[in-house]
């Protein structure tokens, strides 16, 4: 799995730092998303998938 | 209100509907039955035509759209503007109507398109980003206890409204906003009035302008003397003049004051009706932050619908929305939605509601949510582990529902201990 955070589009409401507290992360100066580990392991990709799924601004793609 | 104070309903008019098509009214009469589900005719209309035609509290008419797909597609499609000052946009109060378009003043982000809505927006995200927040854990628990302390001292019974659940999330945004907490009689009153749906154009207009002048002056007062509040940041920035910024700090006292106030009380009043998901939720503590989300899908309380207007024309089902149209979004039906949420008229602490959309969805979504969630999980942890006998001090029947204010909840809710 690789995952592409899209800064520009992301608005900061920090749902995929709930769902994936490992993968994503929030930068301190302006709460946008940052990806901590684009290719996180199996264990991770259901939170990684839920993370893309409530994602408001559709910011987080996955490829497999 | 007459029809000269009217004068956007000529633009809302929806000219290819008979008027017995807009049978469907918002704000819709709830049912006799729990008062917990949104109303029957919006229910129906997630069933059997899930976008239609509504009929708003001035007369005009807008699209309601009720299913949890069709609701992301319009809140997540640049194709339906937030931007309150474009003709056809639905209001759901006069009070809104006036925060949204009195004078430019009073226009805030919420209520407006990008690029300028993520410039404004943007000014604010680190403020409430989750690490942010998280931090703020031992301050909120710190309020909570402190609220609890003074509420159950020397005695059995209380309103919840007054004595926890409005002052912990007033409190807390007035810390971190730096506007003096010894004013919140001031300002809950007239946020108040601007979110009642009995408020005339006028009270709401004057409860603006006061609001209004209360920020400038303190802008002003920051500026002399800054602290480490959000406001002082905002003044510093040197980005946003004296109006902007009042409207900025305006928008974020009334969002901390009045969702998750009554999303407190509303959880506790719907916990105390569903006894075996209380006695669950006291035996697995651990199941709060699960429980606060369900909650927020279950209560959802921005039940009359997040507003939006069409910029060109967009198919949606089977239905065309054309340019100029006004939609509204209905949350909680949308947050019943069967398709997403299986059994969804049932409150079960223990489900997977993460997908619930009570916060909006798309770029506009809840930029307080962190903030939202920390005080939702510390308060109802709190409350029931402190107050193992917390129960209704009067019948349910008794309890005044909030169906004349724009966010649903309670007006007081006596309980005892
Ligand atoms: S959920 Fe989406 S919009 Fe929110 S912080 Fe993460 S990437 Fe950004």
């Amino acid at each position: 799995m690789r995952i592409h955070a899209d800064q520009e589009k992301c608005c900061g409401a920090g749902s995929c730092v709930l769902a994936a507290p490992d993968v994503f992360d929030q930068r301190d100066e302006d709460g946008i998303v940052v990806v901590l580990d684009a290719e996180p392991p199996a264990a991770l990709h259901d939170a990684v998938r839920e993370a893309a799924a409530i994602c408001p601004a559709a910011a987080i793609s996955v490829t497999d | 209100m007459t029809t000269a104070q009217r004068p956007q309903e000529a633009h809302h008019a929806h000219p290819d509907t008979p008027a017995s098509a807009d049978a469907l009214t918002v704000p819709a009469t709830r049912a006799t039955g729990c008062p917990f589900d949104p109303a029957p005719t919006v229910e129906r209309a997630r069933r059997e035509e899930p976008v239609t035609r509504a009929t708003l509290w001035d007369g005009s008419s807008c699209w309601l759209v009720t299913r949890h797909e069709d609701v992301r597609t319009v809140l997540g499609d640049p194709r339906f503007s937030a931007d309150a000052a474009r003709p056809g946009f639905p209001f759901l109060t006069a009070g809104l109507r006036e925060l949204a378009t009195g004078t430019r003043a009073s226009r805030t982000f919420i209520r407006q398109d990008d690029p300028e809505h993520a410039r404004l927006r943007r000014m604010l995200t680190a403020e409430f980003m989750v690490k942010k927040v998280e931090a703020m854990r031992p301050e909120v628990q710190r309020l909570t206890d402190e609220l609890l302390d003074a509420m159950t001292d020397g005695r059995n019974a209380a309103d919840l409204v007054a004595e926890f659940a409005l002052p912990l999330p007033s409190l807390v945004i007035c810390l971190l906003l730096g506007v003096p907490y010894e004013d919140h009689t001031f300002f809950q009153q007239r946020s108040a009035v601007l979110l009642s749906l009995r408020s005339s154009a006028e009270e709401a207009r004057a409860a603006s302008d006061e609001l209004l002048a209360y920020m400038t002056h303190l802008a002003e007062a920051k500026r002399e003397r800054p602290d480490d509040g959000i406001f002082s940041r905002l003044v510093a920035r040197g980005e946003l003049d004296s109006e902007e910024i009042a409207s900025m700090g305006r928008l974020l006292l009334i969002a901390g004051h009045e969702t998750t106030a009554n999303m407190t009380a509303l959880s506790t009043l719907a916990l105390l009706r569903n006894p075996g998901q209380l006695a669950r939720l006291r035996s697995e503590p651990s199941l709060i932050k699960g429980a606060v989300e369900e909650l927020l899908r279950y209560l959802t309380i921005v039940h009359n619908g997040v507003p939006r207007v069409a910029v060109e024309d967009v198919t949606l089902g089977c239905r065309t929305i054309r340019a100029g149209e006004g939609v509204l979004c209905a949350l909680n039906t949308a947050n019943r939605d069967e398709a997403v949420f299986p059994g969804g008229d049932t409150l079960d602490v223990g489900r997977d509601a993460r997908r619930h959309i009570a916060f909006g969805f798309g770029v506009h979504q809840c930029l307080g949510q962190p903030l939202a969630r920390v005080e939702l999980q510390i308060a109802l942890e709190t409350l029931l582990r402190r107050l193992p006998g917390l129960r209704l001090a009067v019948p349910f029947e008794e309890i005044p529902f909030r169906h004349d204010m724009g966010i649903y909840g309670v007006h007081a809710l006596p309980v005892a201990w």
